[in-house]
């Protein structure tokens, strides 16, 4: 028999303070309010004042509510039943279907032992070449898509999903408008993939702790998968929004705040997620994909900046396109070695010229006189642009590689380009 | 004695507050007991009858009134043969040993011996009636490539005589190998292990010294720009992306030194993974050997606990001393120091201490300060010499070096090599800047020439300044070829593909050849009509190089080219 408490001495943001004795901490409470049942968890313990966060939101809240600790920490439902659901950010169905009770886990279980980890070494091609060539995304990566507000980064997500070779799909939505939720949906529908995936969906009008709870029952329901052998996709959207949530928890609870009012242990609060992506030396693997907005397209915002500490690189959306500085694969080693002998050459040389490119056209924008290299710059930077960045194209590597070679013959001289010889020799298209 | 207790009166994220029945040692390590588990902290502030502790593991599911065991010792690690090649977490668990017990997952509250239980061979260097001091070798044991020196427990005092010590044999870790007594008459009896509290510097050495000595790390960059010395300190600031963890990874596999230990503290886990299933596989070329039998890997990655993660650096340090006490050159790598910082920031936090700068404690300098101060090159009592070598990334926010843990970290250390967005972007590798980066130490190149190919450099940088403004057209000829002329001297020799197999490592010898050549080149004058013919020789050139630079040292393709090289230059050269 569970004991109910019923004396709630403070109510102030999200978070309520009960007398009770005998909580654990991180504990689920269930919480009577007028307007139906919300969960709570514990976030602290000073003797007999327990402080909880209430998912639902402390609206309505009665100083009179009852109080029911259920002794144990967060739990989610796993395994196959829950394909092709959704639920909300407490774990509960928004899809008029049964209710979910078997095979519980606790939510934020402990890290996986590093040597228990592989390294990963399998590409997930996406048939974007600004992946595929340049920033090639691997198997156990967790990788934040940067962009401002307006950025098609949903669409992107939704691409990679379908087109990506993986078991499950598991959905965390923070703070997504509903548009963009029907739009995950239908994407998914049409290609026949709602079946292989998993919704975790807290919209932009649903109680704000609710978004905190997101990461993680996406993150133990991909954990359970990975461990049973198959290769789960999570994505994530948007980041910050959790961040924010959390904010605005630790504001509450009266922390002080360490970089524009993020509470100090953010990093820590946003890797012990991202760590979650793995590649289990006997059993399958997460790889997590997440956006993270960037508010005023402010890369050292302390969001992005932290996230970026954390992750193995990120893809950083600008004018609709990926923008090659700035974007950053670190797996990308692991892979691109096995693909081609050109890819890295094709890879770091294109890029170096296109660096070239813009200073060359940050000088024509200044009005100087464009010298015969600089004209040539111009020419192969109008190409790339059009063939290789656009988000249009949908070419596999290989293709995209031999066209990189057409690009720096059509453009330059081997000798100004700047590569090894013995590349040269094998790969430089023979002139018509 | 019986065992001090206490019991929680307060939880906060990993911060307990325990109400004590009796005294407390500040730093003292205690167990909570949560059912079956014993989970560790560590006593951080005593307040009245109130100890407050971090928790090294998950609070999840601790209770008010639980009761705590207080363990009567400062937090400590355990030095003896076996720790080379393994891989630690931050409190000197064995992770392996760990996954084959517990699986997936680090199970919190299970600790396992640091050091297996099994024999080494054991040979006395001293006899019974010696007089020794601390520190002092007692005998030797053989550990993988090295001579594993038993010493004498580091904390005792004055000189102490040999009682008793163990002839010839094969010993455990914990069998007695030798009794000595101190002055005051008193017997201490010696293991081949010994404990250490790793917040305390071991200091049983004749003299510390200034370093002197270059440590080479095989990456022209530093040694030839920006060199380390063998017992200094180094830091590396960056924002994410500029490559700090190559960067450290390299060196971890290139550096000339004995030992490397390698502390991973709050950063990515795939990292450490690389290091660790590499590194077995790796053949080091002087020792012909793995280049894990001369390491140690320490792991605190960012989802292990936080509190765990700032010990994890002490570890590190005490592990690195340990070996320097035998007469070692021990590289300390510390990937990253503003995870460290950061786990104090948040342990300061829920303190609510009065915080600093952006949130941190206002005592982040002076512990930064005292991590880098345990480097150092030491004379020991037996007249041979000992380093210790730190290096330690710094992850500042937005990539600012202004913020508080890069500008306490460079107050305090030798040399300064800042990583820049810029030249990561334009795949410039390793990212280390010129201009912004110095040191203190002395390397190998020669300094004069060493000043002026500096010079030259930043010349070619204001030129480069210059030109965006007034455009190439402004610009004289003259000067044109003073830019391309730094600007190639930055291709070939400053920047280094680690992904090739003889450009990734370049020897001090091959250094210094290919440094005065092409300090050569950079104080000749050329025959160079206009600015595209100019524009046109150094591509060529450059390409040339670095042909030359994946070319093995003094092969046949290293000469063919070199011969190239010095052709082209001659038809050009002036005079």
């Amino acid at each position: 028999m569970l004991k109910v408490y019923t004396n709630i001495i403070q109510i102030a943001g999200d978070v309520i303070i009960v007398e009770a004795e005998g909580v654990g901490y991180n504990d689920v409470a269930q919480i009577d309010i007028r307007s139906g049942t919300s969960l709570a968890q514990v976030i602290r313990i000073d003797g007999k004042k327990v402080s909880l966060q209430v998912f639902a939101g402390s609206r309505g809240i009665s100083t009179g509510d009852k109080v029911r600790f259920l002794n144990h920490p967060m739990r989610v439902a796993t395994g196959d039943d829950l394909l092709g659901r959704i639920f909300n950010g407490s774990g509960m169905p928004l899809d008029r279907g049964p209710e979910l009770s078997e095979n519980l886990v606790d939510i934020g279980a402990p890290p996986v032992n590093p040597v228990k980890r592989i390294i990963p070494n399998k590409m997930i091609r996406t048939g974007i070449p600004m992946v595929d060539v340049f920033n090639s995304l691997v198997e156990s990566q967790k990788l934040p898509i940067f962009s401002i507000s307006g950025e098609p980064y949903n669409e992107l997500l939704a691409r990679i999903a379908i087109q990506a070779e993986v078991d499950i799909i598991i959905l965390g939505g923070m703070g997504l408008k509903y548009d963009d939720y029907l739009f995950f949906k239908d994407t998914l529908k049409q290609h026949g993939a709602l079946s292989r995936s998993i919704f975790f969906m807290h919209t932009a009008s649903d109680p704000v702790v609710e978004c905190l709870l997101v990461p993680d029952l996406a993150l133990a329901v991909a954990e359970d998968f990975a461990l049973k052998g198959k290769r789960v996709l999570v994505l994530l959207s948007d980041m910050t929004n959790f961040a924010d949530a959390l904010k605005e928890i630790s504001i509450t609870m009266e922390q002080v705040p360490s970089n524009r009012g993020y509470p100090g242990d953010l990093y820590s609060q946003l890797a012990s997620r991202y760590e979650k992506a793995v590649d289990f030396d006997t059993a399958g693997s997460i790889t997590i994909l997440a956006v993270t907005t960037m508010p005023g397209d402010d890369v050292t915002h302390p969001v992005p900046d932290n996230t970026g500490y954390i992750t193995e690189g990120q893809f950083y959306l600008k004018g609709g396109v990926i923008e090659p500085f700035g974007s950053l694969s670190r797996l990308k080693q692991q892979v691109n070695g096995k693909t081609r002998a050109d890819h890295r050459t094709i890879m770091d040389t294109m890029i170096q010229l296109f660096a070239s490119y813009r200073e060359a056209l940050e000088k024509q924008s200044m009005g100087f006189q464009m010298s015969a290299w600089d004209n040539k710059l111009l020419k192969y930077g109008l190409l790339f642009e059009e063939k290789i960045m656009s988000l249009k194209v949908n070419i596999p590597l290989e293709k995209a590689l031999d066209l990189g070679w057409q690009i720096l013959a059509d453009c330059f001289l081997p000798e100004e380009t700047g590569i090894k010889l013995s590349i040269i020799e094998q790969f430089w298209p023979r002139q018509k | 004695m019986n065992k001090r207790i206490g019991h929680i009166a307060k939880i906060n994220g990993n911060m307990v507050t325990v109400k004590l029945d009796d005294f407390v040692i500040q730093n003292e390590v205690a167990y909570i007991l949560h059912g079956q588990q014993r989970l560790k902290a560590e006593v951080i502030r005593v307040r009245a009858d109130l100890a407050e502790m971090q928790v090294y593991e998950s609070t999840t599911g601790l209770k008010i009134g639980e009761q705590v065991e207080f363990s009567n010792e400062l937090l400590s690690v355990e030095l003896g043969p076996g720790l080379l090649g393994q891989i630690f977490d931050g409190l000197q668990n064995p992770l392996p040993a760990l996954a084959k017990q517990c699986g997936f997952f680090l199970k919190r509250g299970v600790y396992l011996e640091a050091l297996v239980n099994t024999e080494w061979e054991f040979t006395p260097l001293v006899e019974a009636g010696a007089q020794v001091l601390a520190g002092s070798k007692l005998g030797v044991v053989p550990e993988k490539i090295f001579k594993h020196y038993i010493m004498a427990p580091f904390g005792l005092k004055g000189v102490l005589e040999v009682v008793e010590i163990s002839g010839r044999a094969k010993r455990k870790i914990s069998e007695k190998i030798a009794v000595l007594k101190d002055q005051s008459g008193k017997l201490h009896d010696v293991f081949l292990k010994q404990s250490w509290p790793v917040k305390v510097p071991i200091q049983a050495y004749a003299e510390k010294l200034k370093p002197s000595e270059p440590l080479v790390t095989k990456m022209r960059l530093i040694d030839s720009l920006f060199p380390v010395s063998r017992g200094g300190t180094y830091c590396i600031p960056g924002p994410f992306g500029a490559g700090k963890t190559v960067l450290q990874q390299l060196t971890s596999r290139h550096a000339q030194v004995d030992i490397v230990i390698i502390a991973a503290c709050g950063e990515r886990a795939g990292e450490v993974v690389e290091t660790l299933k590499t590194f077995p596989e790796i053949i080091d070329l002087r020792t012909n050997k793995p280049l894990i039998d001369r390491t140690v890997i320490i792991c605190n990655t960012s989802s292990m606990p936080v509190a765990a993660r700032e010990s994890s650096v002490y570890t590190a340090v005490t592990l690195a001393e340990y070996y320097r006490q035998m007469g070692l050159n021990v590289l300390l790598l510390a990937d990253s120091t503003s995870r460290w910082a950061q786990a104090m920031r948040e342990m300061s936090g829920r303190l609510e201490e009065i915080p600093g700068e952006e949130a941190f404690p206002a005592y982040l300098e002076s512990r930064i300060a005292s991590f880098y101060e345990r480097a150092g090159l030491v004379k020991l009592h037996d007249g041979t010499f000992g380093s210790v070598t730190i290096g330690g990334t710094v992850s500042p926010a937005g990539g600012n070096f202004e913020e508080p843990v890069t500008q306490a970290t460079l107050k305090v250390v030798g040399a300064f090599h800042g990583l820049s967005r810029q030249r990561s972007d334009a795949r410039r590798y390793p990212a280390i800047d010129p201009l912004i980066s110095w040191s203190k130490y002395h390397g190998f190149i020669d300094e004069a020439k060493e000043n002026s190919a500096h010079a030259a450099l930043r010349r070619s940088n204001e030129i480069a300044q210059m030109m965006k403004v007034i455009g190439e057209e402004g610009t004289s000829l003259k000067d044109y070829i003073a830019y391309l002329k730094g600007e190639f001297f930055d291709s070939v020799y400053l920047q280094q593909n680690a992904f090739d197999e003889v450009d990734e490592a370049t020897s001090e010898e091959r250094q210094i050849y290919i440094f005065n050549f092409i300090h050569k080149i950079l104080f000749s004058e050329f025959k160079l009509e206009d600015k595209e013919n100019a524009r046109h020789f150094f591509q060529k050139l450059g390409q040339l190089f670095r042909t030359w630079n994946s070319s093995p040292w003094e092969g046949v393709e290293f000469r063919r080219v070199e011969e190239k090289i010095t052709t082209l230059l001659e038809e050009k050269r002036k005079g």
